[in-house]
């Protein structure tokens, strides 16, 4: 446990080097190392959806990576995607069909749901649905979530 | 009583009540810019682990941490022994639950572990990993002892005493009987009878249990960040059982990654937190895992209920008699106590329902299992699924259409003030309005068709319905009259910066249910600002008045009438200010928008900041004798009735696969009518979360125990819990009576979806596997459950 690894990789667009325990992962690298407290330990088991966050551009639970398998890879948070705007329809969404009630699942949500829509530009409702579905949220009984979604995407559509 | 403010006046300026108004806390929240207690670092911070007993019921024989101790990074590990002396043992009992009994219980056991996931030992080490190594490295030797588990025959004279001192495992027993049950029944055109089981199972917060204790040996005070729902109430709860002076201690609640009830009891492994922290002297972080949160956050609902309903021959109720059996675990839960739920379950009982005679026993008792306590829509659910599940037995004996029956027998619109047959006082209710209101929106003939045209095509589709009442704004009926040091009231600080813009402080807290925006909305039309000038702080002891948080339904309905209440009265200050400043009478202004303006003609005579800027840096300016008071608090309790009861419907659609017993969940209808709407938007989302987890209990969820006490889901892939693809869409619709105990007229919203949702889905499963002759009746209705009812495979 007490092996240590070398990495270095870019997270939000900065270039981190570090030293990392061999089992450290990537939740708590970001959580405990870098101080990046957006993504959310929710399970452990890859279950919850709550540490949803993107690896070279995909979606992963972050609490299923090893930091020590990141060297050189490219790391986005729900901070990150936030300061670039890439996600600001979604989460005025979000926000106008109060789709957030606690919060706590809401980063991964997002960018579960940024995913979808950058693969499936018109998704249904059930699409939606389907899509979403590895992310727990305990507080909306998820149609608020479903709405939102659906209407960042017409507006997507229509620009 | 007092007239209730006027609805939905939308068309005057920084008019907000009643509007679909977003909430001020999400923009950070869907930024991943919160802050929950495990957010939070302190210098200094170790963090705690614990070593869980393995044993359903165990002698704890002797604790070795030496290994744990020789790895790097620990920095002391505590056993109950260690602890004790630290701490004021609790039990909790309530006195107006007569007879209850319960043991004494510490942070950490002496002697005997009593549920498998009780913590027995802490570990504090630099980081949480290290403190996980070390708690693998402390060796317990336990010695095994026989388990009370199942609540059947947990007062068998061959089960052991859990507790020897309290003489047997019966916590609390009691009946409660009006009219003449006996003699109704036996009167009775007709009696159903059955037994339903409701599924023990639990919260599943997002965010687990989350504390982060630090105590300043050099002041002596002590501040504890928790995610909880009721900072005051743990305040004292610390105060009393660390031997400490409540104003040397302040309890920190940022934000809440979901509550639904689990974050408000004292939990023994978080008082253990807390006490570490004072004896090191440092910031101790406990987050639970989920693992963790699994086997220690309370369970809930783990009840087996027999009911009979008593009718005549047009489908009238006579009477209800029901037996309620519930295991609690090995210990009732501190202060608010496990006996509630089955005690709500008797009151509760037939609540809709314009009869007589009713008699409803509840008996709890111990067992080696989690403990069990208060969770969202406590007890609801239960007594909704054995009353609304006896009247379609009744309308089906009968020949009776399930919404007909209810028609029947609901209590009338007009007809309140009442009592009901179980004690429980309805100042007002709509059932009539609400179940006219679900006929319009569900179509019903339309769905009766084509449930028929299905029919034909070997598709089963069931409709069920579930009229409910629902508990809320509760006095100190509740928990003050047994002794519990829980606060009834609240209250709320309203006051006017310079700037012109205000700062409202309340003593209910925020668990993402929208109380912040709420409480903006109502300071804002109450003082007369424009809402984003609004700022509201809740979750900290020393900053907010005193309350008793949020639970029970109580946020809007008496934080918010304290709110208003509060607002208003900053206003009438602010006016008087400004009389003396223009040279008017106070009562010929108004303050509309951060305006001062002539009432009657609406003219603008003053920006308020123009009013905060002479009362903070010129008051040499004003007449001498002027008030300058623009920071003004009110409180309030109910007082008039013990609860605001509020009322509903639910009716739920779906489609039984007969051949592999798969419920799939078509589409789910509310009417809810909790007295004044605040903010629409914020209140059916309540609904709809509610239902969805109500939903959850119904179908999915359940903490399976094996025989001897093991509990057998560990991990979110083993306890199913709804996700978004198998959840239906959810209408919500309203009938409004607000509560005239208040200016505001609000009542709770927040459990309602919960009380019916379990009923309704089991009714439209009954619905929907009719003609093949079965019933399911015990919780969660799983596949292998219907296809056991259906004869397909056998029951376990």
């Amino acid at each position: 446990m007490s092996e240590h690894i070398d990495i270095t990789l870019t997270v939000n667009g900065e270039r981190v080097t570090a030293r990392v325990e061999a089992r450290r992962h990537l939740v708590d690298f970001l959580r405990l190392d870098l101080g990046l407290m957006g993504t959310h330990v929710g399970c452990e088991h890859g279950v919850c959806g709550a540490c949803t966050l993107r690896v070279d551009g995909e979606i992963v639970r972050g609490c299923l990576v090893l930091a020590a398998s990141l060297d050189g890879a490219t790391v986005q948070t729900i901070e990150g995607a936030s300061d670039t705007g890439e996600i600001r329809d979604l989460q005025d969404a979000f926000i106008a069909r109060n789709a957030a009630q606690c919060g706590f699942c809401t980063p991964g949500m997002l960018m579960a749901a940024a995913d979808l829509l950058a693969h499936t530009p018109s998704p249904s409702r059930e699409a939606i649905r389907e899509h979403l579905s590895g992310n727990y949220c305990r507080c909306t009984g998820y149609q608020a979530i479903v709405d939102a979604v659906e209407t960042a995407a017409r507006t997507r559509a229509k620009a | 009583m007092a007239e209730t403010v006027k609805l939905h006046a939308e068309d005057r300026p920084n008019s907000y009540i009643g509007r679909s108004v977003p909430r001020p806390n999400v923009a950070k929240l869907v930024e991943g810019r919160g802050q929950y207690v495990d957010d939070i670092v302190l210098p200094r911070m170790a963090h705690a682990a614990f070593v869980r007993s393995p044993h359903a019921h165990a002698r704890i024989l002797k604790v070795d941490a030496s290994a744990a101790l020789a790895l790097p990074g620990v920095y002391r590990v505590f056993t109950g022994a260690d602890l004790a002396g630290h701490c004021e043992p609790w039990v909790a009992v309530l006195a107006h639950l007569k007879g209850m009994k319960s043991a004494p219980q510490l942070p950490l056991p002496v002697g005997t572990a009593t549920w498998m996931g009780e913590a027995v030992v802490a570990v504090v080490a630099e980081t949480r990993a290290i403190a996980e190594d070390a708690a693998a490295l402390v060796a317990v030797d336990y010695e095994p002892l026989v388990p009370v588990v199942d609540m059947e025959t947990a007062l068998d004279a061959a089960m052991p005493v859990i507790h020897p001192e309290l003489g047997d495992n019966l916590t609390f027993q009691r009946v409660n009987e009006s009219g003449d049950v006996e003699a109704a029944f036996s009167a009775a055109h007709t009696v159903v009878e059955a037994t339903f089981h409701t599924a023990r199972h639990t919260g599943v917060t997002l965010e687990p249990r989350s504390i982060l204790a630090d105590y300043n040996r050099g002041s002596g005070r002590l501040t504890v960040y928790q995610s909880t729902q009721a900072p005051h109430m743990l305040q004292g709860v610390y105060a009393k059982h660390l031997r400490m002076a409540e104003g040397d201690i302040r309890v920190i609640c940022g934000d809440v990654g979901g509550s639904f009830g689990i974050k408000v009891h004292v939990y023994p492994d978080e008082v253990a937190v807390v006490a570490i922290a004072k004896l090191m002297g440092r910031p101790v972080k406990f987050i639970a895992d989920r693992l963790e949160s699994f086997s220690s956050d309370i369970h809930a609902r783990d009840h087996r209920i027999t009911g009979r309903l008593a009718v005549d021959g047009e489908g009238r109720i006579l009477g209800f008699d029901i037996d309620d059996l519930t295991g609690i675990g090995p210990y009732s839960v501190y202060p608010r106590t496990s006996a509630v739920e089955g005690n709500q379950v008797v009151n509760l009982v037939g609540g809709p329902y314009d009869f007589a005679h009713y008699r409803a026993r509840t008996t709890v008792v111990l067992q080696n299992k989690t403990p069990t306590c208060q969770y969202r829509a406590v007890g609801h659910p239960i007594a909704t699924t054995v009353t609304e599940g006896l009247m379609d037995l009744a309308a089906e004996a009968l020949g009776l259409d399930p919404l007909v029956i209810r028609e029947r027998n609901l209590m009338r619109d007009g007809s309140y003030p009442r009592t009901s047959p179980a004690g429980m006082r309805f100042e007002g209710l709509s059932h009539e309005a609400s179940l006219a209101r679900l006929r319009d929106m569900i179509d019903y003939p339309r769905l009766r068709a084509e449930q028929a045209a299905l029919r034909a095509k070997g598709i089963h589709r069931g409709i069920g319905f579930a009229a409910f009442i629902e508990l809320t704004n509760p006095s100190p009926f509740m928990y003050g009259i047994g002794g519990a040091r829980i606060s009834a009231q609240d209250g709320c600080t309203v006051r006017i910066d310079p700037d012109g813009s205000v700062v409202a402080a309340t003593g209910v807290t925020e668990q993402g249910q929208g109380t912040e925006a709420i409480m903006r909305q109502i300071v804002a039309e109450a003082v007369g600002v424009p809402i984003e000038t609004v700022r509201v702080v809740t979750g900290d002891t020393l900053t907010t008045p005193y309350g008793g948080g949020t639970w029970a339904c109580r946020g809007a309905g008496i934080g918010g009438e304290a709110a208003l209440q509060a607002g208003l009265a900053v206003k009438e200050a602010a006016l008087k200010v400004a009389g003396a400043m223009l040279q008017a009478a106070p009562e010929s202004l108004d303050l509309v928008n951060g305006v001062i303006v002539e009432k009657a003609s609406g003219a603008e005579r003053m920006p308020l900041a123009e009013l905060g800027r002479v009362v903070y840096f010129r008051g040499d300016t004003l007449p001498p004798d002027v008030p300058r008071e623009l920071m003004q608090t009110r409180h309030f309790t109910p007082k008039q009735f013990p609860f605001a009861f509020t009322n509903g419907i639910q009716a739920s659609h779906v489609e039984v696969d007969v051949a592999t017993g798969i419920v799939k969940l078509l589409k789910h209808w509310v009417v809810e009518d909790c007295g004044r709407v605040i903010n629409p938007l914020l209140v059916d989302e309540q609904v709809r979360g509610g239902v969805v987890q109500g939903l959850g209990g119904a179908l999915y969820e359940h903490c399976h125990y094996s025989p001897d006490g093991q509990l057998l889901v560990g991990t979110m892939a083993d306890y199913l819990v709804p996700m978004a693809a198998e959840m239906p869409d959810i209408e919500v619709g309203h009938v409004e009576t607000p509560t005239k105990e208040s200016l505001l007229g609000a009542k709770g919203a927040g459990e309602a979806g919960t009380a019916g949702a379990p009923a309704a889905v089991m009714n439209a499963i009954n619905d929907a596997l009719r003609p093949f002759k079965a019933r399911v009746l015990a919780q969660p209705f799983t596949p292998e459950r219907i296809l056991a009812a259906l004869g397909v495979v056998p029951p376990r």
